[in-house]
């Protein structure tokens, strides 16, 4: 997910969820780790004052926001590939981690789809960035925010950072509700039993997500920089806190050794047998998610603010390093305690064992896997949470930054109340990176294929468009053909739509996490074939007004 | 003294991933794993916060 992501150190996103990240957010100095203009620090959670001339309309207070980021990075600026390396390596794994791998288990992949399919989908995620994010980016060298605003034009780039403050409100949301897991038990209040039919904490569990919540809003806005410090410092330690909750777990399913692991890890772990009420995935499910997961980051080019610091395109293999310690060996090892502690609870005689980060981290890794389920979730939050601030100011620009901040955190702390939220975090991961994947999808046609088709890039731009609607039409339009697909079968208000369909049409039954490569196509399909009509019915672009 | 602070935080490390070994292994029981793991992780976050650097900012 980084998601997400994730922050921890050098990244832009919210931790990359499953480590689900942000997508157009511009790094924070503290969180970048790359140089910035001075003048950017103007924008830190510190220093609350305006810029000397108030822009007036909404998309002028939003280029005011990243009006810092609009040059491209100069050669003096670059960093090296050790940068990158430690940079995935220490962000990808967040608290979600702990509820994605236990998702795969309930929702019954086999032991090869979570093995080979994770494997697939993150080389290909791995791919994603290398081979079409940073190419883009060290030869822009722009963030994804202007990119989008060449080519979509500000009204359709103002829509994009609002929407992703909300699902970045969402994602922290996630990661409180993670944190609040941990902290219930040694506590002894129950967390919510989603499967078990508990759709609504207990005032006690509210009470303390109430509180977490506040106190990760009130660090948001008072000490961002020492928490991205203590993040970094959390980084190397949680990876091995995974790898010691699924170590101690093996010995509980029966595991003595190599020999039997695969044995048991296909009978006891991932049986492909779905916990009652669940949906069945499977092996195209573990690529989808896993491919999805950052898709708002690689595919949807959220990275190219990253990688617009890179010497060289291929620092983008470097994202290998984030995908298999957070993707593939915690989701994982997660798993495995997740299937450990399923099966100590039916030992126990519990007939719908309550599966949540705190109480599987507590059976593998005891205090130490509690305290890691805090940190884990609370260090995501914190930068996820200021970056849906930055993206809420632009609405609010009368408002302080502590104040829109705190306002950001309400909508987090609701979110953390609803187990809604985790249960189908997989399903969130995979609507928003659905969602925002259509514009980077646009950004690469654009850069490589537009001239090509004798059709003129970043148009919005060069004709002071205020919304392009081709854009429009691809990102909207992939977006709803993908989910009318997968409605279509899973959703039984959407069932009509099969009346009206082709019969191929109505046959395909869309793997959610799979639609991945249909949305792409759809976007780039819809996004080209509307600017030629726009581009071959217009005027031709006065010459002074090309850019 | 950063040598040893730095040693102090590996060694934080090894007690985290070590046990996890052990307990696999059957050498140690799960309890004991899990107090090692408390020793581990006061070893390296009381350690690696001294030496490990912060970001460097604005340039």
């Amino acid at each position: 997910m980084r998601v997400h992501t994730s922050g921890r150190t050098l990244s832009t996103g919210s931790r990359r969820t499953g480590s689900v990240r942000s997508a157009n957010d511009t790094p924070t100095p503290m969180q970048s780790g790359f140089p910035v203009p001075a003048s950017k620090n103007q924008h830190s959670p510190h220093n609350m004052t305006p810029p000397p001339s108030q822009p007036q309309t909404l998309v002028e207070r939003l280029d005011a926001l990243y009006e810092f980021d609009r040059e491209p990075v100069s050669d003096n600026k670059l960093h090296g590939g050790k940068s990158f390396i430690a940079m995935f390596a220490s962000e990808h794994v967040a608290g979600t981690e702990f509820v994605l791998g236990p998702l795969l288990v309930i929702h019954g992949v086999s032991a090869f789809d979570a093995f080979v399919g994770l494997l697939i989908g993150n080389v290909l995620a791995v791919l994603s960035w290398a081979l079409m994010c940073a190419p883009i980016a060290v030869r822009e060298r722009l963030t994804v925010y202007w990119q989008i605003r060449k080519i979509a034009g500000p009204y359709l780039t103002v829509a994009y950072s609002a929407a992703f403050a909300i699902i970045l409100c969402l994602l922290a949301g996630a990661m409180i509700n993670v944190s609040t897991t941990a902290i219930a038990h040694p506590l002894g209040i129950e967390s919510p039993n989603y499967s078990a039919g508990e759709h609504f904490p207990s005032l006690p569990w509210i009470t303390l997500a109430v509180i977490i919540g506040a106190v990760v809003a009130a660090l948001a806005v008072l000490g961002f920089e020492r928490i991205a410090h203590f993040s970094k410092i959390c980084a190397p330690w949680m990876p091995f806190i995974f790898l010691a909750g699924a170590l101690a777990g093996l010995p509980m399913l029966g595991v003595t050794g190599l020999d039997n692991f695969w044995e048991i890890a296909r009978t006891k772990i991932w049986t492909g047998v779905l916990a009652p009420g669940e949906s069945q995935y499977g092996f195209w499910s573990c690529v989808g998610l896993a491919w999805l997961c950052n898709i708002s980051q690689h595919m949807g080019m959220g990275d190219v603010t990253i990688f617009r610091f890179a010497r060289k395109w291929h620092y983008g293999f470097a994202s290998a390093f984030g995908m298999f310690i957070g993707h593939y060996m915690a989701w994982i090892s997660s798993g495995i305690m997740c299937a450990a502690f399923i099966a100590q609870q039916t030992a126990l005689g519990v007939a719908q064992p309550n599966v949540n980060p705190g109480n599987i981290a507590w059976l593998g890794a005891g205090w130490a896997g509690l305290v890691c389920v805090v940190l884990a979730g609370w260090t995501t939050a914190n930068p996820t949470l200021y970056r849906a601030g930055l993206a809420f100011q632009v609405a609010t620009p009368d408002w302080s930054r502590w104040r829109v901040t705190l306002a950001a955190g309400v909508i987090m702390i609701v979110t953390a109340c609803v187990p809604a939220v985790n249960f189908f975090l997989d399903r969130v991961v995979a609507y928003y990176g659905l969602f925002f994947m259509p514009l980077g999808a646009f950004i690469f046609i654009d850069y490589w294929l537009f001239r090509r088709l004798g059709l003129e890039r970043n148009y919005a731009e060069r004709r002071g468009l205020r919304a392009s609607w081709p854009a429009a039409v691809g990102w909207f339009g992939s977006f709803l053909i993908c989910f009318v697909l997968f409605a279509k079968d899973n959703y039984a208000s959407f069932s009509w739509v099969n009346d009206h369909l082709p019969a191929f049409l109505a046959a395909y039954r869309a793997d959610f996490f799979m639609q991945v490569l249909p949305a792409w196509i759809i976007a780039v399909m819809l996004y080209t074939a509307c600017s030629f009509v726009q581009q071959k019915t217009a005027s031709p672009v006065p010459q002074t007004s090309v850019a | 003294m950063k040598s040893i602070l730095k040693f102090l935080s590996y060694l934080g490390l090894a007690f985290t991933a070590i046990p996890a070994v052990l307990v696999f292994t059957g050498t140690i029981s799960l309890q004991t794993q899990h107090n090692l793991l408390v020793v581990g992780m006061l070893l390296w976050f009381g350690t690696a916060i001294f030496w490990v650097k912060r970001e460097k900012t604005g340039g």
